[in-house]
Formats: C-alpha cells, sequence, structure tokens
C-alpha cells in the first residue's frame, strides 16, 4: 500500500540559506577572513585604479571649467618650400575686427635671452625665451601677477620685464625690482605671473613691451603668436575664419591651435594606463576567486558528517547545495565589501595628497559587486555539487 | 495513524560492491508505540538495517515501507521530505554545531521541515524540556557533559514529533551514569507514545528493550518480546561499560557464537 499523497520537501526561506550560509563561516573566522581578504585585495585594486583616474580626470575637467575651452592660438606654419613662415604685422588688428571675439593680443618672439647678469655666457638661455607681449595678453589668457604690476601703456615703452612663474624660478627671482640682464642691457623686473596652465609657453618666457622690444631688442614687429577668446559656441566658426583673416594671401601658412584639446587629451590619454592597471586588479581578483574555490572544497571535505546530519534531518540535495553556495557568496561578497571600502580610502587618501578631488563613480561599486557575486558563485559552484552529491551514508561515516 | 505499520521490510537485500551481502532478506515490521533494539556485533548487517529503515540508502531487492511510504518510488527529493517528516535520528556521535547553543542546534532540526523560525525555536525549547534540559537551552555543546550533550541530540530528533526515532548506539560515547541519563529519556519518550529503534552492539541495552532483534551475518536469528510493552529498570551498569561486551570473533562463518561477559545476557 503506498500512500497517494506527494511528499514535497519545504523550502527553505531566503533568511534561512543566508543563516545557514553564515554559521559556516562562524565557524571558522581565521579562514574565512584570509579567504576573503583575496577578494578583497582584487576588488581594492581595482576600485582604487578606477577611482585614483576618476579623481585625476575630474581634476583635469574642473581645470578646464575654470581655464575655459574658447582660448585659440594662432602661430605662423611652414611656407609651401618648407620654411618658417611669418604672421604679417598687422595681423593682431585683422583678427580684433572677427565679430564674436572679444579679446586678442600677441606675442612676438625676440632673438635674445636674458641672464641674471652680464656675466654669464650667452649661450646660457635657460631655456627661457625673451617675448615682446601686447598689453591685453594677460586679460585674454585670463592670467594673474602673482608680485608686481604687469605691462602697461607707461611700462611697455621702458626697460620693463614681467617674468612667467617657470622663468622666475629658472632665473631665481623671487621679488620684483631686481634687474636681469637682456639684449646687452639691463631690465628692471616689475612682475612676476602666477602659472598659466592653457600656455604654458608663457610661464617660460620673459615679457616685455612690443614698443621696447622693437627699440631695444632688434625685434622685427612680426607677432609669433596671437591669442584671442571668442564666444564659445562661435569656437568652430572663428577657427575657420581665422587663418584668411591673419594671412588673406597664404591662409594655408597659418597654425590655429586650441590649447583646452591638450588638457581633454591628457584626461583621454590616462583611460589606456587605467585599462593596463584594471587587468593587473582582475588578476588578483581571479586569484582570490581560486582563494574562496579552494576554502570551499576544504570546507565540504572537513564538513562532510554535518551534510550527512543535515540529509537526515530532512535536507534535499538542493538544499546542501544552497549552502554552500550562499557560504561562497557571502565570503566573497564580504571580500568585495572590504575591497570597496579599502579601494575608496585608498583613492581619498591619494586624491588629497595631489590636491584633486576625490571621485569613486558608483559604477565602479557597481562593478565590484557583480564581479563579486560572479566570482562567489563560480568558486561555490564545484563544491556545492560536490557536498550535494555526498551520498547520506557515506557523509555520515566519515570520520 | 494511516498505515499499519511505521516500519516494514520484506525480503530486503543489499549488496554492496565487492559482492558484499550485507542484509540477506529481512522481513521487519514495527508498530507504532514499539521500542525496540536491533541488536547484533559489528559486521552483523545492523548499521546496513538503519540505513534501510533511515531511508539512507536504497535497497538492491525487496521492498521498505516506512510509514506507508514504498521507498523505491520516491525520488531523492520525495525521501529527503520523508525523512525530514516521519524520521528522527539520534547517532553516537552527537553531531552538534559546536559554538551553537543547545536551543539552536535543536532548533536546527526543524529546519527542513518548512515551520517558521520563530516557532522552530519554541518547539525547541520544548523539546529541551521534554529531556530534562530546560534549564540549558543557552549552554554550548563544549559546556555540557557527554550525557547532556546526547540529550541535546535527542532532543533534536523529536522536535518535529517524528514517527519513529532511530538511535544508533545512543550510548557508545558515554560512560554508563550518561548512557543511563540517555536510555531514561528514550524510556519517557516511550512511555508518551514515540516509536524508537535502537541499533546497537550492546546486548544490555538490548536487554533493557521490551523487543529485541538480533541480527547476524545479514539475517535476522531471533525477535522476540513485545515492543509496545515496558522496558526493563534501568541499572547502574546500563550502557557500554565493560560489564557486557560482545567479543569481535563472530564472522564470517556464521557458526560463532557470541560470548558475553558479565551483564544478563
Amino acid at each position: 500500500m503506498t500512500r497517494d499523497q506527494r511528499l514535497r520537501p519545504s523550502r527553505l526561506g531566503p533568511s534561512d540559506v543566508l543563516r545557514v550560509g553564515a554559521a559556516g563561516l562562524r565557524a571558522r573566522p581565521t579562514r574565512v577572513i584570509l579567504s576573503a581578504l583575496g577578494i578583497a585585495i582584487g576588488i581594492a585594486t581595482m576600485v582604487a585604479v578606477i577611482g585614483i583616474s576618476s579623481s585625476s580626470r575630474e581634476q583635469l575637467l574642473r581645470q578646464l571649467d575654470r581655464l575655459g575651452t574658447n582660448l585659440l592660438t594662432v602661430s605662423p606654419g611652414r611656407t609651401l618650400f618648407g620654411e618658417q613662415a611669418e604672421l604679417p604685422a598687422i595681423a593682431l588688428d585683422m583678427v580684433k575686427r572677427i565679430g564674436p571675439i572679444h579679446t586678442a593680443s600677441a606675442t612676438g618672439t625676440a632673438d635674445t635671452g636674458v641672464r641674471r647678469t652680464d656675466r654669464i655666457p650667452e649661450a646660457v638661455t635657460g631655456g627661457i625665451s625673451v617675448q615682446a607681449a601686447t598689453t591685453e595678453l594677460l586679460t585674454t589668457l585670463e592670467g594673474r601677477v602673482a608680485k608686481g604690476t604687469w605691462l602697461n601703456a607707461a611700462t611697455e615703452r621702458q626697460a620693463a620685464v614681467v617674468l612667467g612663474s617657470e622663468a622666475a624660478t629658472r632665473l631665481g627671482i623671487t621679488r620684483v625690482g631686481v634687474r636681469v640682464w637682456m639684449g646687452g642691457r639691463w631690465f628692471t623686473v616689475i612682475g612676476i605671473l602666477e602659472p598659466m596652465p592653457l600656455a604654458p609657453e608663457i610661464e617660460r618666457s620673459a615679457l616685455v613691451g612690443f614698443p621696447v622690444a622693437e627699440k631695444l631688442l632688434g625685434f622685427g614687429g612680426h607677432p609669433t603668436t596671437i591669442y584671442e577668446r571668442s564666444r564659445e559656441e562661435a569656437v568652430e566658426a572663428v577657427r575657420a575664419v581665422l587663418p584668411r583673416t591673419v594671412n588673406p594671401e597664404n591662409p594655408n601658412e597659418v597654425e590655429v591651435s586650441r590649447p583646452s584639446d591638450a588638457l581633454a587629451a591628457r584626461a583621454a590619454a590616462a583611460s589606456a594606463f587605467t585599462n593596463l592597471l584594471l587587468g593587473l586588479g582582475a588578476v588578483a581578483l581571479l586569484v582570490g576567486g581560486v582563494g574562496v574555490a579552494n576554502t570551499m572544497v576544504i570546507s565540504v571535505l572537513e564538513r562532510r558528517r554535518e551534510i550527512g546530519l543535515r540529509r537526515s534531518l530532512g535536507a534535499t540535495r538542493g538544499q546542501v547545495r544552497i549552502q554552500f553556495l550562499a557560504e561562497s557568496l557571502l565570503l566573497s561578497a564580504l571580500g568585495g565589501l572590504v575591497g570597496s571600502v579599502l579601494g575608496a580610502l585608498a583613492t581619498t587618501a591619494y586624491a588629497l595628497s595631489r590636491d584633486w578631488p576625490p571621485v569613486v563613480p558608483s559604477w565602479a561599486f557597481g562593478g565590484a559587486s557583480a564581479a563579486t557575486l560572479v566570482i562567489g558563485t563560480i568558486a561555490g559552484i564545484y563544491p556545492a555539487m560536490r557536498a550535494a552529491r555526498l551520498s547520506p551514508t557515506v557523509a555520515l561515516a566519515a570520520q | 495513524m494511516n498505515a499499519p505499520y511505521v516500519v516494514a521490510l520484506h525480503a530486503v537485500t543489499k549488496v554492496y560492491a565487492g559482492q558484499v551481502h550485507a542484509l540477506r532478506g529481512v522481513d521487519l515490521t514495527v508498530a507504532g508505540g514499539e521500542l525496540l533494539a536491533i541488536v547484533g556485533p559489528s559486521g552483523s548487517g545492523k548499521s546496513t538495517m538503519l540505513h534501510m529503515i533511515g531511508t539512507l540508502d536504497r535497497p538492491t531487492s525487496g521492498t521498505v515501507r516506512i510509514d506507508g511510504y514504498d521507498i523505491a518510488e520516491l525520488s531523492d527529493r520525495e525521501l529527503s521530505a520523508l525523512r525530514g517528516r516521519t524520521l528522527g535520528f539520534v547517532f553516537q556521535q552527537f553531531h552538534l554545531a559546536p559554538g551553537v547553543s543547545a536551543l539552536d542546534n535543536v532548533a536546527e532540526g526543524l529546519l527542513y521541515t518548512g515551520i517558521p523560525r520563530r516557532e522552530r525555536r519554541e518547539r525547541a525549547a520544548a523539546a529541551l524540556e521534554r529531556v530534562g534540559l530546560g534549564h540549558r537551552l543557552a549552554h554550548r555543546p563544549h559546556q555540557l557533559s557527554g550525557g547532556e550533550q546526547q540529550r541535546v541530540a535527542v532532543a533534536r530528533a523529536v522536535a518535529g514529533d517524528p514517527p519513529l526515532l532511530l538511535a544508533d548506539e545512543p550510548t557508545g560515547n558515554l560512560d554508563s551514569g550518561a548512557g543511563a541519563e540517555v536510555l531514561g529519556v528514550l524510556r519517557d519518550l516511550h512511555a508518551s507514545g514515540t516509536t524508537i529503534a535502537i541499533i546497537t552492539h550492546d546486548v544490555e541495552i538490548a536487554d533493557w528493550c521490551p523487543r529485541q532483534v538480533r541480527v547476524r551475518d545479514g539475517r535476522i536469528v531471533a525477535d522476540h518480546g513485545d515492543g509496545a510493552g515496558r522496558p526493563a529498570e534501568i541499572t547502574k551498569g546500563t550502557g557500554s561499560g565493560p560489564p557486557a561486551e560482545i567479543t569481535e570473533e563472530a564472522r564470517p562463518d556464521g557458526r560463532t557464537e557470541i560470548t558475553t561477559k558479565g551483564g544478563r545476557a
């Protein structure tokens, strides 16, 4: 006689699955910590790599925002015969007539160097160029004077010089009022500029007025760089007409560039390096996953009697399987959680030490959780299958 | 009771790999409310009988019915459900989870019955009360004596009120005093109606049970006593202590004698 009523095993609720999985971990804390550490290191590496590169990019983007992307520079290209071209002397006035441009200025390289004293040989230039600059230059570049003053209508006619930040450092000049030797005579330093990320060539220059450069330094009056700022939305249109405006005869001898593109390119270039480091993090994570799988296999071997007991208490194979899967997932999730926190801390510490805004994108945490779940599942499948396949009698007989 | 017998074995054989005949045709019926001992020396096949009755393994031939279900017709899942609902196991080595309170160890026994956690703990407390450990709910296994640990295991086995309690050498790891303590608990459970089968090699425990099934070489060689009767008095010597031990020269020719030293066997 067989009963009609079918036997159906009861389902294990999610909270029971979690409890049973956690109980297995609680019984062996040292081993749990060590094998979760593997996952934690992998996740921390990846989160920190993503975080640090995001922080660095955020820093560049904020800098771009601050500096603006509406600055264009015009410089002479090459002639058709490959010789260095020249911008016409009236180029700056032509540029200023373009409608959307609200400020424009020019520099011209004078063929001389700058030295602390007349005792230093001429060959030693220190990489500093002497440039004639129009008085509007500081406005156009939105630069600031760190010490002293900028050139004005009076000083641009005098033997006065304003040093870029880098030029001042190289010359060892920290205050105004000292004299430097330029083009065979003394010039007085009247100002030192703050750094200019959009125009690093200005940082390395000694700037004098156009009139004095023409009079004392043998400057020909042809600008070598024209800086202009226009309305943000008109930048591309301005860029298109600039060559013909600057040099209507030979527009092909004019080069126009956008300095903010260089910063944007730096932001993009950082990601290539990031990918390499992410790969390293992934390898660490993989090793961590192998560690978890190893721990789980040993755990199943050691706990055969517990498995036998649970089978005798009515656990189905599926319930034994899910118990060990849950354990593996919890182990890996623990590692992931610790790793995310460590990664975020490392990012914050590094970013603050570099004066960057600490940024860890939320997708990094999302990716970390997804990675730990996948690793936990893969690492747990084989041990869980082994546990479930164990016959109750063999399991109970285990010593 | 829906089925006439809690356990019904008919012509059960079990052959393990390598032509080891553990059971050679066993017929056994156990009605509800009995207390019986399945007794025999090691290698007699009594452990295999435990596996058959406990549905932990399937017979090579013959039929095994537990609580009316023919286990040959049940899938692994259904067998698990049957074990969870119908059977309670007590093992020689207690199998308690270390570092977990007595209450939670017992409650774990109801994990696979679908009872909500709170009710599991309530029932566990009631079961511990029944085995006389109501004052030890929060104790961990290492804080309990051997006899108390085995009583926790008994509580775990009976917390779900299974129709059949299977005890595999329940006093095998205990001294005689603790063994008597555990037998006392089993006697009380029997008195309140639980069907109990004790698998043992200890003839003294077997004699204590109102019904004895003697197993030798895979066959039942004797089956006497009325399982529904009352067990004997527990003497101080009852347990696995030295007074009554079966010597091991019983196998394999099948004609050996059981020699016992001391005891009442």
